[in-house]
């Protein structure tokens, strides 16, 4: 751990003396979460997230290794297997809608913890990995969701698998025998739904393991805050527990709150309705539409529609891959030194109209090709691109930042410096000459 | 260098989708757009009030057994209810006799095979049968309705837009073709066994109208059977049929719901009780402090004070 004051782990007990020194597993989460954990204490409740998007991980595991009891992955089964489960399996109603829409929920809070992390700067030095490893997991995730949702075998599952499957054949020369070797067939059949529950079940663990990784990067600097100042000294930290354990726990109560609204009274709200029309590879249904996850990523793929020396086809699949792995340069495509994007005015500004690019792109994705939709997504994407290749390298050479905080108490317990100080040296010991914005000082 | 690399390839994507769309606007504005027809005419279904539509919502036990008779007396003679078995109709509020002199009385029998001989037969059904299918198979189905195959309705409240409210519409919105529509749009003139219904994605849908006239159906409850009442009332059956659990969905729902209410609530309040301590009497503050010693010692320093 980084900081020289955070508490050694201590046993207690006689028993735990002998397990720490036999097995110190009790030290290690005592220090990964425990109060050997120094956070900086003006954390927002944006923070909360990546500990909710564990938590959903977690979720989906128990829900889905019980479904996969029930769940038989067989063409002719898989559909009715899925209605035995909601019909005649006890509380099975319960676990596939826990698992279809925490799916939805895992990703709701990812993309709030991915947006937290884009407009605190956090995956600027020295969280670059944690960055990283972030995106590692979130395309894992993609991958998982999408062999999830082709399980059920309904009209989408196999419509879906054969567009995205269809992405690869895309490439020049290998791209048809890549295409047929993923599926194990010319189309999605028996072979292509048995390596997808195959997959389906193996890489929620692989995401566990790579979240350590994310954790253990973490771990290193320690955790960002919103005015981005690094951690000076003490003062500056709060222990994980009881603090954060306390403000994570009644936080994830409140979106566990809106998880069983919506899992209990709405529950096939976010899906697509021909998914419970077993699969009919003679019947197209009329819009193949992924889930809405996807849906900026699917406004790109299609927002190329021009032959322009390699086909449309190719450009929007390379474009949809680079509009994911761009993201993997992001900390050295914006040199900014400082991190928040409270002290940045122009970045601040570029940073929201990418919040309500991103939501074009989605409602783009979502609607038929006709225009004025076409024509959308094609501003929105070419938005996308200029945003985090043109536009964040060129603020971070001509923006002048605001001045920061000299260190986080500084900008928490704002007086008290001043109180403590001196006779006579009343105020002068160094005073933010801007306050920091009211989130920052959560 | 990385950013200037990163420069031109967004360059090139911004270029691209720039003659992208260049391209597709003068396409757009080259070519007439004559409105389509199942743009102009489609309808999208009205609410229904349904009983068990909100959060508190619950079946209404004598319109599922109204449905069900229509659904055995209307639909059942091409539709088949393979997800949905005889002993699930206890839930409508039939008891274990009543669900089996509905199974064995069933028109058509399930398919088995004669002991004796192996060769394949039918007997009556049972409770633990599910549904028989109407067709012994889709191309017995397609031969027996003008090509058409009628679907099979255990999740037809899903597996449309609109649910039970969009079965609702689609049994009630039968109509003449208007003579100015067909005049609009040659191309949707209802041709031969086919029937309008502005409700179906084509407009033009090859079921007859199932449901006629009021009376079809005579209700035991004294329930007066106009098209709409038969229509609402196998719609809220079939919603059923499609999530038979609804209800005690809706009840666990609340439990949980009161549940982690009072669990936040408790959590919130330790929150508080945590972070009063934290957010600003954590640190000792005062002229003894390490950190206003360095500083009141520095101060004298500058101003020549010993000490």
């Amino acid at each position: 751990m980084a900081f020289s004051w955070a508490k050694p782990y201590e046993p207690k007990s006689n028993f735990a003396r002998w397990i720490d020194t036999r097995l110190p597993l009790p030290r290690l989460v005592y220090g990964a979460v425990g109060g050997g954990y120094p956070v900086p204490r003006n954390l927002n409740y944006f923070w909360n997230f990546g500990v909710l998007a564990g938590i959903f991980l977690t979720i989906q595991i128990v829900t889905g290794i019980v479904l996969a009891m029930h769940y038989y992955a067989s063409i002719d089964g898989a559909f009715f297997s899925v209605e035995r489960i909601m019909r005649d399996v006890n509380a099975g109603w319960f676990l596939r809608y826990a698992h279809a829409n925490g799916a939805s929920f895992f990703f709701i809070v990812t993309y709030i913890h991915i947006f937290r992390g884009l407009f605190y700067g956090s995956y600027k030095a020295p969280r670059e990995m944690v960055w990283m490893m972030g995106l590692v997991i979130y395309l894992l995730m993609m991958a998982t969701a999408f062999m999830g949702y082709v399980l059920p075998w309904g009209q989408m599952s196999y419509w879906g698998a054969q567009v995205i499957t269809g992405f690869f054949s895309a490439f020049p020369l290998v791209g048809e025998p890549l295409r047929v070797w993923l599926l194990g067939g010319y189309a999605p059949d028996q072979a292509a739904l048995t390596r997808f529950f195959s997959l389906h079940y193996l890489l929620p663990f692989v995401i566990a393991a790579v979240t350590v990784l994310h954790i253990w990067a973490l771990h290193i600097p320690g955790s960002s805050n919103p005015t981005g100042v690094d951690v000076k000294t003490e003062q500056d930290t709060l222990p994980f527990h009881p603090f954060y354990t306390a403000k994570d726990g009644w936080f994830a109560g409140v979106v566990l709150i809106l998880f069983a609204i919506l899992l209990f009274f709405w529950p096939n709200s976010l899906g697509h309705p021909d998914n419970y029309i077993p699969a009919n590879p003679l019947a197209t249904p009329a819009h193949i539409v992924p889930e809405w996850y996807f849906w900026p990523f699917y406004a790109i793929l299609r927002a190329f529609t021009v032959d322009f020396i390699i086909p449309a086809k190719l450009w929007g699949v390379l474009a949809m891959f680079a509009s994911i792995l761009l993201l993997f340069f992001l900390p050295w495509l914006d040199r900014s030194p400082v991190r928040s994007g409270h002290y940045r005015p122009i970045f601040k500004r570029f940073f929201w109209i990418l919040v309500a690019d991103i939501m074009l792109l989605g409602a783009c994705g979502v609607m038929p090709v006709e225009q004025p939709w076409v024509a959308l997504s094609q501003i929105a994407t070419a938005y996308y691109f200029a945003h985090f290749l043109i536009i964040l390298p060129l603020i971070s050479r001509f923006e002048r930042p605001l001045p920061l905080p000299n260190s986080i108490s500084e900008s928490v317990l704002h007086g008290e410096t001043a109180e403590s100080a001196p006779a006579g040296m009343k105020g002068t010991a160094a005073k933010p000459t801007i306050a920091a914005p009211s989130a920052a000082a959560e | 260098m990385i950013r200037l690399i990163a420069g031109l390839i967004g360059l090139g994507f911004v270029g691209i989708l720039l003659i992208s769309m260049i391209v597709n606007l003068a396409e757009y504005f080259g070519e007439s757009h004559a409105e389509s027809a199942e743009h102009a005419l489609h309808r999208e279904p009205e609410k229904v009030g349904f009983s068990f539509s909100s959060p508190v919502g619950k079946f209404d036990r004598a319109q599922l057994q109204r449905g069900f008779q229509v659904y055995k007396e209307v639909c059942a003679a091409c539709h088949g209810l393979n997800l949905v078995a005889f002993r699930n109709l206890e839930d409508l509020g039939y008891n274990e006799a009543e669900v089996k002199a509905i199974a064995s009385q069933w028109a058509i029998e399930v398919p088995d095979i004669n002991p004796e001989t192996g060769e394949p037969t039918t007997r009556k059904a049972l409770p633990a049968d599910r549904f028989p299918d109407p067709y012994p198979n889709e191309t017995a189905a397609r031969a027996a309705n003008n090509n058409a195959l009628p679907p099979d309705l255990s999740l037809i409240a899903k597996n449309r837009e609109g649910g039970p409210h969009y079965v609702h519409a689609l049994l009630t919105g039968y109509q003449q073709q208007p003579a100015e529509v067909v005049k609009r749009f040659p191309e949707v003139k209802t041709g031969e066994g086919l029937y309008y219904n502005p409700y179906f994605a084509n407009l033009n849908i090859a079921m007859p109208p199932p449901i006629t006239s009021d009376g079809q159906v005579t209700y035991a409850d004294g329930t007066p059977p106009t098209v709409d009442q038969m229509s609402k009332d196998v719609s809220a059956f079939l919603m059923w049929a499609a999530e038979p659990h609804l209800e005690s969905r809706h009840r666990a729902g609340w439990a949980t719901l009161i549940f982690l209410i009072v669990a936040t609530i408790l959590g919130y309040l330790s929150y508080r009780n945590i972070w009063a301590t934290a957010k600003r009497k954590v640190r000792v503050t005062g002229p003894l402090e390490a950190d206003s010693q360095a500083k009141s010692a520095a101060a004298k320093a500058e101003q020549g004070i010993a000490g």
